[in-house]
């Protein structure tokens, strides 16, 4: 049951040999006991999800059901959801209830899904190891030792271990690419726009994105039908007809020009996540694609303009949080300037305040020209390089991070190195491209799953759960089995962006 | 050695507040004097995960401004965020829009005391969004936080330093005040905060190029207040100047209770705003057709029908101004000239519109002044007026008479289109035009007096002035 797919589980709860209740219970049974040292829930409130499983139940007993209805899904805690605590994995909102839903999660509740929790996270999605969360690390189902990267980490390894039969999360450099890599799951950052941000708590507002987990390319185009779509109350939203995502799924590889950027293989590259790339690639041209060889100049740039672009948006989102209307409040002050200062210092993390710094660094007078519009030159340059890329090619395909999952606390002390882990992942969000990770292996030895990425949407799908159906680690790993010495891999694939949209 | 004089050199900015029922970027209403914090929504109160959606409607009005300006509608503006803290700032940032504004450039014309027209350059038009208030009193050492007004559209209008005085920086304000209010996007309202200003305000001395150091004035809510502001900051820059001193470039707020001006912050402690485009809008795109519609539904502006009133009714350039201070002025005028051109089908339209212009702006100002009523909701009517007029035209009554009639209509001692005619047989007022049958009258009321009566005298004068009335 556990490693039934979401059209499995629909046509279970149809068949009426299952209850939404009786599912969700499993599900939450399992978060409770063996998933618990997992940490990869902030909230979990079985009344609330027993109650809409309940409701679930009726509509389908009533023959209402729809492809999620009664399936548990759960949500990355920068979802806001009415009746659940949102904290973004902040001390700043640790007692914060949103009176109003999320699109996304009004989107999954019409959908008839269960809200099974909310999945930690790194602190205002700030971070690529799931470890900046005022309510502790995740760890890495794989090995407990390990991060499940971030900053949907929560919701990764909730995915992976089976605590859920598919999680959301926001991407806003990698943030769902590479935790899904890390933790040996398929995890898709859709184009910019394409998932509303409504109710998705900002982080970078012009790099955000919310996007779907699960373990295959057919769940997440079932997730995706249900999140996409066009939303008034999102002005970067895009209005375009609906699509289904599921509708190229079995289209054969042939004739599908894989780009593979030279860019993507160089130093830094760990060489065992390389062969697994490499790998993967020979088995997409096996499938009858064809690899053509594109550049992508400008990448090696990505990682530094967006460390000055995300930042600088988050510097504004999160002045918000002030103590004054909502959120944590520090107990003692003396006035105004010292309630904000104290507020802030108490409820923000160290990363969260960093990039605060530098982002209000980078926007100040004098600086700005330096460094916020430079970065905003180079931001075009990268989303010229993919389109001169995507002439030659199809989709992009490339490791989706340089190594398989690190140590907890390797890289807490180094945020550059931390920083680095985004570099095959930030150029996509910066030229608001679509892209997928998909796990294509394991590492031996050191053992942990690894990634790789590709922008693009339908065709990612489409070639995602090609690749995955050959390269997706084994089925049946779970909390219980973190023990085990592999470490999962994925491959990251972008695509075109169909000429919607482009933001500079 | 020989006296300096000075020049004073000022610069208006000022906050309309467009008219729009829900608010710039949410749908909560906008209407004043609700109870506190019932007219904010979850994006006026940035709770986590709101977006701006920006309202047409405040985007219209700022397009009927730069068009009734003259100005450059900007096919493509952008907003940007404007970032400090403060509690009634929600966000920490105001969405507002800094290096393309939808409105650049257009002038203003206006009027000064003594009829003698002047143009304002406008430097730009842009369009932000208000902040809350802060409530200092009533809360025993803390403050309260009035979001109500958070997120309500405001059209900042910044002039170029094109006035010289506080007369005209007045008049440029007068004349901004009716403009928005012609055009029917602000209601105007200054003592709700509708309508406020901002004065920059340098001197130099008089036939120098280069601008001296300026002083911000913020806090100007009424054209009194603006004007004694400013003419304090001049007295005070002048005294600063000749006393050898400098003047500090600095943010000053106008205290009306002490007529005075006092530093609120200098150049060290102005904020570093940090602007950068909003990434939560999209940039505005306004288009040629967009344009069209919007210029097609805009009124006759005020200098256009002021021009009008001077060319095609003859009218003193002082009365032109006078009629189109305000539109319904104007409409009114305009109503009472109809009134009467549809009384005297055959009547000299220059006349007809001169008589009406006198009334309206004589005998009907001064009333509506005296009471403080607005011309909209004058007691006497266009076209009741008209009827007046056209009593006197016609010689029933003389001028002097009708100004009786017109107190007796005011006053409700008759109402509708035919009050006049009523109150003159009422009151017997009508009087006796035909030389034989007055001589008659007088010749029965007085058969003592001798012919040639100083009363007979009287009576030759009274109808020579009613000829002269009537022609």
């Amino acid at each position: 049951m556990f490693d039934a797919s979401l059209s499995e589980l629909a046509d279970a709860l149809a068949a009426r040999r299952l209850s939404s209740l009786e599912l969700t219970r499993l599900f939450l049974d399992r978060i409770a006991g063996p998933g618990a040292a997992l940490n990869a829930f902030i909230t979990v409130d079985p009344e609330l999800s027993l109650a809409q499983a309940r409701a679930s139940d009726r509509r389908i007993a009533a023959g209402e059901a729809g492809p999620l209805t009664g399936i548990p899904v759960a949500h990355k805690d920068i979802f806001v959801a009415e009746g659940w605590p949102s904290t973004c994995g902040s001390r700043m909102l640790a007692n914060f209830a949103s009176p109003y839903d999320a699109h996304v999660i009004e989107r999954f509740n019409a959908a008839g899904a269960v809200i099974l929790g909310k999945t930690n996270m790194d602190e205002f999605a700030m971070g690529s190891s799931s470890e900046s969360s005022w309510f502790g690390a995740v760890r890495n189902p794989w090995d407990a030792e390990r991060v499940p990267g971030g900053s949907s980490g929560g919701s990764a390894a909730a995915v992976a271990a089976r605590l859920a039969p598919a999680a959301t999360g926001s991407d806003t450099g990698g943030s769902i690419r590479q935790p899904a890599a890390l933790s040996g799951v398929c995890g898709l950052k859709p184009t910019y726009g394409v998932v509303s941000r409504y109710g998705m708590i900002a982080f970078a507002s012009s790099l955000d994105q919310g996007g779907p987990f699960a373990r295959s390319a057919a769940d997440l185009a079932v997730l995706m039908n249900v999140m996409a779509g066009f939303d008034p109350r999102d002005s970067t939203s895009l209005e375009r007809p609906a699509e289904d995502y599921a509708r190229d799924l079995a289209r054969p590889l042939k004739g599908l020009r894989v780009g593979v950027p030279a860019e993507y293989f160089g130093a830094g590259l760990a060489p065992e996540v390389g062969s697994a790339v490499e790998a993967a690639i020979a088995a997409l041209e096996r499938l009858g694609a064809t690899r053509v060889d594109v550049h992508l100049p400008n990448a090696g740039l990505s990682v530094p303009a967006y460390y000055v672009i995300a930042p600088a948006e988050a510097s504004s989102n999160l002045s918000r949080y002030d103590g004054v209307r909502y959120g944590y409040r520090a107990a003692q002050y003396d006035g105004l300037v010292d309630m904000y200062c104290r507020t802030r210092a108490e409820g923000f993390g160290p990363e969260v305040k960093r990039r605060i710094l530098v982002g209000t660094y980078v926007l100040s007078h004098g600086y700005y020209d330096a460094y916020y519009l430079k970065a905003q030159k180079i931001r075009r340059l990268i989303a010229r390089d993919f389109a001169e890329a995507f002439a030659r090619c199809d989709v992009i395909a490339g490791p989706t991070t340089p190594t398989a999952a690190f140590r907890l606390g390797e890289k807490v002390e180094d945020p550059v190195q931390m920083y680095l882990n985004d570099i095959y992942t930030v150029a996509a969000n910066l030229a608001g491209l679509p892209a997928l990770s998909v796990p294509c292996g394991f590492v031996r030895g050191r053992a942990m799953p690894f990634p790789r990425t590709r922008p693009g949407a339908k065709v990612a799908c489409r070639s995602g759960s090609s690749s995955s159906a050959t390269t997706s680690p084994r089925r049946g790993c779970s909390a219980s089995r973190t023990s085990t010495s592999r470490r999962p891999t994925g491959t990251s694939a972008c695509r075109r962006f169909l000429g919607e949209g482009l933001r500079a | 050695m020989k006296k300096v004089t000075w020049e004073t050199v000022i610069g208006l900015e000022t906050h309309v507040q467009l008219s729009t029922r829900a608010k710039i970027f949410s749908g909560a209403a906008t209407a004043f004097g609700a109870p506190p914090n019932s007219q904010a929504c979850a994006v006026d109160l940035a709770l986590p995960g709101v977006l701006p959606v920006l309202n047409r409607g405040a985007v219209e009005r700022a397009i009927r401004f730069g068009l009734a300006v003259g100005a450059q509608v900007r096919s493509r503006s952008l907003f940007a965020r404007k970032n400090y803290f403060y509690p009634d700032l929600p966000k920490g940032y105001q969405i507002s829009q800094f290096d393309a504004p939808i409105v650049l450039g257009g002038a203003l014309r206006i009027v000064l005391a003594d009829g003698t027209e002047r143009t304002v350059r406008l430097t730009r038009a842009h369009l932000e969004e208000d902040a809350g208030k802060s409530l200092h009193e009533d809360f025993h050492g803390m403050s309260g936080i009035d979001l109500n007004r958070a997120g309500t559209p405001l059209l900042e209008v910044v002039s170029e330093p094109d006035m010289r005085s506080a007369a005209e920086a007045v008049a440029y304000a007068r004349a901004l005040h009716a403009l928005v209010r012609w055009i029917d996007i602000c209601d105007g309202n200054m003592q709700e905060g509708s309508f406020r200003c901002d004065a920059n305000v340098s001197v130099r001395p008089r036939g120098a190029s280069d601008l001296g150091t300026r002083c911000e004035i913020k806090n100007l809510n009424s054209f009194r207040f603006l004007e004694r502001a400013i003419e304090h900051e001049v007295g005070r820059q002048i005294a600063i100047i000749e006393e050898g001193g400098r003047i500090e470039l600095e943010t000053r707020l106008y205290d009306p209770d002490r007529d005075e001006t006092r530093s609120m912050r200098s150049k060290e402690e102005a904020h570093d705003y940090r602007y950068f485009p909003e990434p939560d809008l999209l940039p505005l795109e306004v288009s040629a057709a967009w344009l069209g519609e919007v210029g097609a539904s805009l009124p006759e502006l005020p200098a256009a029908k002021r021009e009008r009133y001077v060319r095609e009714l003859a009218l003193p350039a002082q009365d032109a101004a006078t009629l189109t201070a305000s539109r319904e002025t104007a409409e009114y005028f305009e109503a009472v000239a109809a009134g009467l051109a549809a009384a005297e089908p055959t009547g000299d339209r220059a006349a007809q519109a001169k008589a009406a212009a006198n009334w309206v702006a004589g005998e009907l100002a001064g009333a509506l002044n005296r009471a403080d009523v607005e011309i909209g909701a004058s007691p006497v009517c266009a076209r009741s007026l008209a009827r007046l007029i056209a009593r006197i035209r016609d010689g029933t009554i003389s001028g002097k008479i009708a100004k009786e009639v017109f107190d007796a209509m005011w006053a409700g001692e008759a109402a509708g289109d035919a009050a006049a005619d009523a109150i003159i047989e009422r009151r017997g007022l009508r009087q006796i035009t035909d030389a034989g049958a007055l001589e008659g009258v007088i010749d029965e009321s007085s058969p003592r007096i001798p012919p040639r009566s100083p009363s007979t005298a009287a009576a030759r004068r009274r109808r020579s002035t009613i000829s002269s009335a009537r022609q």
